[in-house]
């Protein structure tokens, strides 16, 4: 069983570059199972299922951190895969809060990035980027080729190393130097580990004390002008 | 790689009949126009050039560099890619200030001299305007002829592409005689897609399109480059008349008149 793992913030463009993908993929007679993890809505997982009638999956993380959800249930997401005779697990995941990354060990790690988001955001998504394998950019028909450069360059100069892939993904340019690198994926070892360490969220906010101002809370925590302090036992 | 020569072998038009024009190559120095009307599929073809074809796009069609495949690095990394592609874009999504644009783009290309060549993209850039581009104005702030003049003086300059494509470079209100007189300076590839009839005449040859496909390959005859002279004079004419009413004055039936008497046909 082999991992892909898509990334990437919400409208980039992540299913449009899946679908591509998959059409090649079924073309190689490799069949892939695919899984989207998302906070509130998607219907991403019907529309391929309808497209490719291959097996599909869906998670709604609704109250909890959607990387933490997908840190929890991916070993099993990997077994239903294998169980349901596919070659390939193909996870898409949104709302990150952009401080974890969803990427783990042995698998393959793409983040999908659209053109007309600005320059610096590649300055601002951190680890989804960092620890990715390839970056797409998609919808690169909507800037110029100026802009397509220096967009390229600031997001080597976060990832350094990473392969950057454009893609008017619509259609389906740019879509064969992912499919080449993701036949290139190292099978699936357990146990399964994350690339990088996500920040610690078990906190009183996130168990639900809703009270504003630091005074209010403990464990780790920071005012305006102090940095990061412990209260507590 | 140098490239000497661009090569595209056709393939098929929107309802999958192959085009009639089954190949064309073009070589440095050659200037070339695709003419048609909208939705003819001009774009498309410029596209096809830009994204070196290789029978994967819907046309089917196939592009070749001096008589071979294209190198991957030609199509992988844009700093490498030897096409600019002026789209008709009239606006930048960028949200940064011309001059550190202008700065990493010059520094991805290898530029040797930044702060010289970026003098000399803003001289190209602001012939073609009418207002001149300031270094620290934001790119988005641009207005649409800024936007593409810096997007050709960008190609052209810093860009250094030897083969470039200019959709509709007639749009947008930039000084179109100038930009041709200005690009003719650099020994390049020039591909047109226009809508005018002097680009298109001043052009060594034509491609016409016809739905999605190319269908004619017109060379320009010796008296199509004697009757482009006589309509440049007319264009001229009617942009002397038009930056009279840019600038704010009016126009009489005299100076109608004299203007039209300077003609010399």
């Amino acid at each position: 069983m082999k991992l892909v793992i898509f990334a990437g913030p919400p409208t980039c463009g992540k299913t449009t570059v899946i679908r591509q993908v998959i059409k090649r993929m079924i073309a190689r007679q490799i069949k892939p199972a695919y899984l989207k993890i998302d906070v509130l809505y998607a219907d991403d997982d019907t529309i391929i299922a309808k497209e490719f009638g291959i097996p599909v999956k869906k998670i709604y993380s609704g109250e909890l951190c959607p990387d933490h959800c997908n840190v929890v249930v991916l070993d099993e997401a990997v077994e239903w895969a294998e169980s349901s005779g596919a070659d390939y697990l193909f996870v898409e995941t949104a709302g990150l809060c952009l401080r974890c990354s969803p990427y783990v060990e042995n698998s393959l790690g793409i983040v999908v990035l659209e053109a007309t988001s600005g320059m610096n955001l590649p300055r601002k998504i951190g680890p989804m980027l960092t620890l990715a394998d390839i970056s797409v950019i998609t919808k690169i028909d909507l800037i110029s080729q100026a802009e397509r450069e220096v967009f390229r360059y600031r997001v080597l100069e976060s990832a350094k190393g990473i392969t950057v892939v454009e893609s008017n993904a619509l259609y389906g340019i740019g879509i064969d130097p992912i499919v080449k690198q993701i036949l290139k994926t190292p099978a699936v070892e357990f146990p399964m580990f994350l690339r990088g360490n996500p920040p610690v969220g078990t906190c009183t906010i996130c168990v639900g004390k809703k009270e504003i101002g630091a005074k209010n809370h403990f464990g780790v925590l920071r005012t305006l002008d102090e940095d990061l302090i412990y209260v507590g036992e | 790689m140098n490239v000497q020569k661009i090569t595209l072998s056709g393939g098929f038009g929107k309802d999958g009949s192959a085009e009639l024009v089954t190949e064309f190559s073009l070589e440095v120095g050659d200037i070339v126009s695709i003419v048609g009307p909208t939705g003819c599929g001009k774009t498309t073809l410029i596209n096809d050039i830009e994204l070196f074809a290789n029978r994967n796009t819907p046309s089917g069609r196939c592009v070749t560099i001096n008589d071979e495949p294209v190198p991957e690095d030609f199509i992988f990394d844009p700093s490498h890619h030897p096409i600019a592609l002026i789209s008709q874009h009239t606006n930048f999504l960028s949200d940064l200030p011309v001059e550190e644009f202008l700065t990493i783009h010059a520094t991805v290309r290898g530029a040797e001299n930044v702060e010289q060549i970026i003098e000399e993209t803003l001289g190209f850039a602001n012939e073609l305007t009418g207002e001149p581009i300031m270094k620290d104005i934001a790119m988005t702030e641009l207005s649409g002829g800024q936007t593409r003049s810096l997007l050709i003086a960008d190609a052209v300059v810093i860009g250094n592409s030897p083969i470039i494509l200019l959709d509709e470079i007639e749009n947008a209100g930039i000084h179109r005689s100038k930009a041709l007189e200005l690009l003719k300076r650099y020994k390049k590839i020039f591909v047109f897609v226009t809508h005018d009839p002097c680009i298109a005449l001043m052009s060594d040859f034509r491609i016409v399109m016809k739905n999605g496909a190319m269908q004619r390959l017109i060379v320009t005859r010796p008296e199509e480059r004697k009757v482009a002279l006589k309509m440049k004079q007319i264009d001229d004419m009617m942009l002397d008349f038009r930056t009279i009413i840019r600038s704010g004055e009016e126009l009489s039936e005299s100076i109608f008149d004299k203007s039209f008497k300077v003609l010399t046909f």
